[in-house]
């Protein structure tokens, strides 16, 4: 399925996308978005560049396992449920921290945060698995060409 | 007493690094019981207070980390802890060429740690984990030797019985719980009238006696414990005579405040005892292994223990105490004979041992004081510790006449087996093994020590009315008087003695006749065989029912799973909503020019999909349906949900399109009439039946209560306005953990999958 029109758009867009999916995450608390849309349109952005060119390279090129970044996205969910429960709160309970901007206005940052950050990799980690299982897979069709 | 505890988890977490200096690490290790048994001793003789420790453990449930010290625990923690030391002792020295001796040593601890605190628990649930830790440590000691078939299926065989028991235990306890509202056993025997009165007092009996019963071997539970004996041979002494095998003793013993004088305890506890009583003497000559001998009189003895505490009375609980006594020295020295003997000529077999004497002086003097014990010869503790059984039964009534005639005809059989391992292997010519056969000091003076208590208890038996007395009180809730001595005076037990000796000789005489006869060893055929039997064919038909059961469910065709399940909903839809008329036709307010297109666009996508052609075709009619519905979403205010929808849209098409190139080209055959009117009709009742569920759930008036709590609490409590995702991250955060995980799982388990078809696609073509 190579096709030069394709990958180009993939690659420029590829950056694009991710951006995007950060957007879309850090707005979620207030907005429509959140983890795991936003992991959702990052996995998309990486597929398209991953199976508008050739996995190997793709996977060649990619620094992380997607098992490790999914582990990683557990791993921070972990850590959001189980911080509050070593500070003496129930598990799970959601710590705040006010965070000022630089031009007067302020996020608030909280372990909820650290949670979805952890949602949101888990979703990039697991789709980028199947995907890349399934094109790394001695395939009937790439023995032919 | 905690510290005793810790001492010996301490013990058996360093005992793996202590055990790699082999000839230290015995008496290195073995100090932490012997303090142990140090400070139990000065308990007991009234040096130091019985102390008591209690810390909250679960307190939404009640449940208390609880130990407490009293006359019976404090008896109990000597025997194990004093017995344990040289067990620890003999032990090194029997495995001190096995590769694992420290895996052995700690196993060994963490059984002397569980055995420990089971007989200090003050609260059910701490005394249920404890008692667990016995059977699990119990079941990895017996398959010690775990590359042997037979260690394994015995240990598997002990985990299964004792495991089960466990199970009823437990069920006896939250009985209990439930009855008095606490788990504090000692809160249990103080209300044991109120326990008494409750008409779930009967079940809560019955499950607990199961825990018991199955724990101390008793009939028809005993055969595992014979079994058992696949375990190395200072676990045998240690666990399946002295220790482990005990719990279901201490428990009874511990318990009967509840139920003691009641017809069903009495009955029950006495039919059983008497029965593996006398089953189990008479079957013990049955063998010619030595350790085969022995377990058949240690779970006879455990029945004399059963039955004495079945009576309840009080002496019958002091012939009880005393004899837990007498059975824990004489056994447990008998076993460590049989680990000397085996170890020095090589053999167990009793058809091949005889004038083991010239060879094996030390272990052979053992061995004789001893059988002497357990002969119930005078003045070993034996003696005495017979004659207080058999006059507690002739103050038992009509029941204890019974007891008494069982236990005089077991006993002579118990006189036959003391000649026959404590004896005869000893004496006359030397066989061949005995010619080559030494003596080991480390593993013959351990036993010399357990054996010469025995004749030095004998002697004074004064020296044991205050334990006896202690353990005896604890039970009964009084301080009874108790007087033990050699001489009785010329009582009816002297003669019941007596009539014992005489019998037993008798036997004695036969013994190695009756080994030989196969009369002899159809007649205990029922109790030796057919209990094991019937328990592995049980448990084969377990299995082979779970296994037809697996394969009517579990028939590995996809397309078979969605239908039974959709069908069952449909099914179920179905004949819920049609019972309480719930299905409402909503008002119909019109319908937008762009609601209509969208609407038709759906329809058109949808079918186009259900009946395309090429699978190519119809994955893209479905992801086209797919973003339709996204476009509903977000027409009717759910910009969230239209959002993910849209990316798992794009997403699944890309999926489903990745794993159709690596499917085989099946060519799309065109279904059987049968099966596509099938489908068709399964498909055609879902839709109808979800669409009209969600219809009538828009003619109602949605209650507003659940998502209003979510507005008002979402921007204060969670410092978000999107609802939807404070949901999902904050209030419902450990459902999305789940999720999460599960999602995880799942992707590793497609990874897994395709990988193992990828490395035999591999194998294939490079052969």
């Amino acid at each position: 399925m190579y096709s030069i029109l394709l990958r180009t758009m993939a690659r420029l867009l590829m950056p694009l996308i991710l951006l995007f999916s950060v957007f879309v995450f850090l707005r979620g608390h207030h907005d429509p978005g959140g983890g795991f849309v936003g992991g959702l349109v990052a996995a998309a952005g990486l597929v398209l560049w991953i199976v508008s060119g050739d996995a190997r390279e793709a996977r060649a090129r990619f620094p992380v396992s997607p098992t490790q970044l999914a582990a990683f996205g557990l791993g921070c969910a972990a850590i959001a449920a189980v911080l509050p429960a070593l500070l003496g709160e129930p598990m799970l309970r959601s710590l705040w921290f006010h965070l000022p901007l630089p031009g007067g206005g302020h996020y608030d940052i909280g372990t909820t945060t650290l949670f979805d950050l952890g949602v949101y990799f888990v979703v990039v980690g697991t789709v980028l698995l199947f995907v890349f299982t399934l094109e790394l897979q001695p395939s009937r069709l790439k023995e032919d060409d | 007493m905690i510290e005793v505890l810790l001492a010996l988890v301490v013990a058996a977490l360093v005992s793996p690094l202590v055990a790699r200096a082999r000839g230290v690490a015995p008496f290195v290790l073995a100090t932490a019981p012997a303090y142990g048994c140090f400070r139990f001793v000065r308990m007991i003789v009234g040096l130091d207070p019985m102390p008591e420790w209690r810390r909250p453990w679960v307190e939404p449930l009640g449940v208390e980390l609880a130990l407490r010290v009293d006359g019976l625990s404090a008896l109990f923690a000597v025997l194990i802890l004093g017995i344990g030391t040289l067990i620890v002792i003999y032990g090194g020295r029997y495995l001190a060429q096995h590769r694992d001796l420290g895996r052995f040593y700690a196993l060994l601890f963490t059984f002397m740690a569980s055995m420990l605190g089971l007989v200090l628990a003050d609260d059910a649930i701490t005394l249920f984990v404890f008692w667990e830790g016995t059977s699990l440590s119990s079941y990895l000691l017996i398959g010690f030797d775990h590359e042997e078939r037979s260690a394994r299926v015995a240990a598997r065989k002990a985990l299964l019985v004792t495991g089960t028991g466990g199970l009823a235990l437990l069920g006896g306890f939250v009985l209990l719980h439930h009855m008095t509202g606490t788990w504090a056993l000692s809160a249990w025997i103080d209300g044991a009238n109120a326990i008494a009165a409750h008409p779930l007092s009967t079940w809560a009996l019955a499950l607990v006696l199961l825990g018991a019963l199955t724990k101390s071997a008793q009939f028809p539970f005993h055969f595992w414990l014979p079994a058992a004996m696949a375990g190395p041979t200072p676990v045998s002494a240690y666990l399946h005579s002295a220790t482990m095998v005990k719990a279901g003793v201490f428990l009874l013993a511990r318990l009967s405040p509840l139920w003691s004088g009641s017809a069903p305890w009495t009955y029950t506890l006495v039919a059983v005892g008497s029965a593996t009583m006398l089953l189990s003497a008479w079957s013990a000559l049955r063998f010619s292994d030595l350790k085969s001998v022995l377990a058949y009189t240690t779970t006879m003895a455990l029945g004399l223990l059963v039955l004495l505490l079945g009576f309840g009375d009080e002496a019958s609980v002091v012939a009880a105490m005393t004899y837990l006594v007498v059975h824990a020295l004489y056994k447990g020295a008998l076993f460590m004979v049989a680990g000397s003997v085996d170890h020095g000529a090589h053999t167990r077999d009793l058809d091949a041992l005889s004038g083991l004497g010239r060879t094996m002086k030390i272990t052979t003097a053992a061995a004789v004081l001893a059988c002497a014990s357990m002969a119930g010869l005078p003045p070993f503790l034996g003696f005495v510790g017979k004659e207080v059984a058999y006059e507690a039964n002739l103050g038992a009534g009509a029941l204890g006449f019974v007891a008494l005639a069982v236990g005089v005809v077991a006993n002579a059989a118990l006189v036959a087996g003391a000649y026959v391992v404590g004896v005869r292997p000893f004496f006359g010519a030397p066989s061949d093994a005995a010619k080559h056969a030494h003596d080991d000091v480390l593993l013959a003076a351990p036993p010399v020590v357990l054996a010469a208590l025995g004749l030095v208890a004998g002697l004074m038996p004064a020296w044991l009315d205050g334990p006896v007395g202690g353990a005896a009180g604890a039970i009964l809730a009084g301080a009874p008087d108790v007087h033990l001595s050699l001489w009785h005076g010329l009582t009816p037990a002297l003669g019941a003695s007596l009539g014992t000796y005489a019998l037993g000789g008798g036997v004695a005489f036969l013994a190695v006749r009756l080994r030989h006869s196969s009369a002899f060893a159809t007649w205990v055929r029922p109790f030796t065989e057919l209990p094991p039997q019937v328990f592995e064919r049980a448990l084969l038909s377990m299995v082979r029912i779970a296994d037809r059961i697996t394969d009517a469910i579990y028939v590995g065709k996809l397309r078979r799973y969605v239908m039974v399940v959709l069908g069952a909903a449909v099914v179920g839809l179905v004949v819920s909503t049609s019972t309480h008329d719930a299905l409402v036709w909503p008002g119909f307010d019109g319908i937008h020019v762009h609601e209509a297109a969208l609407l038709i666009l759906l329809v058109v996508s949808s079918t186009v999909a259900a009946f395309a052609e090429p699978a190519m075709r119809a994955i893209i009619a479905v992801g086209i349906s797919g973003y339709c519905v996204a476009i509903v979403y977000l027409l009717f205010g759910a910009p969230d949900v239209a959002m993910t929808q849209f990316a798992i849209e794009t997403l699944t098409v890309i999926l489903v399109v990745l794993t159709l190139l690596h499917l085989p080209d099946l060519a799309f055959e065109r279904p059987r009439p049968y099966s596509a009117a099938r489908d068709f009709v399964i498909s055609a009742g879902v839709g109808t039946m979800v669409s009209a569920l969600l219809l009538s759930n828009l003619a109602g008036p949605l209650p507003a209560r659940i998502s209003e709590w979510y507005l008002q609490h979402s921007v204060p409590d969670a410092h978000g306005r999107n609802v939807v995702n404070v949901i999902l991250v904050d209030f419902r955060g450990f459902d999305t953990w789940g999720e999460i995980t599960v999602l995880t799982i799942a992707g590793l388990g497609v990874f897994a999958l395709l990988r193992r078809r990828a490395r035999t696609n591999e194998v294939r073509r490079s052969s």
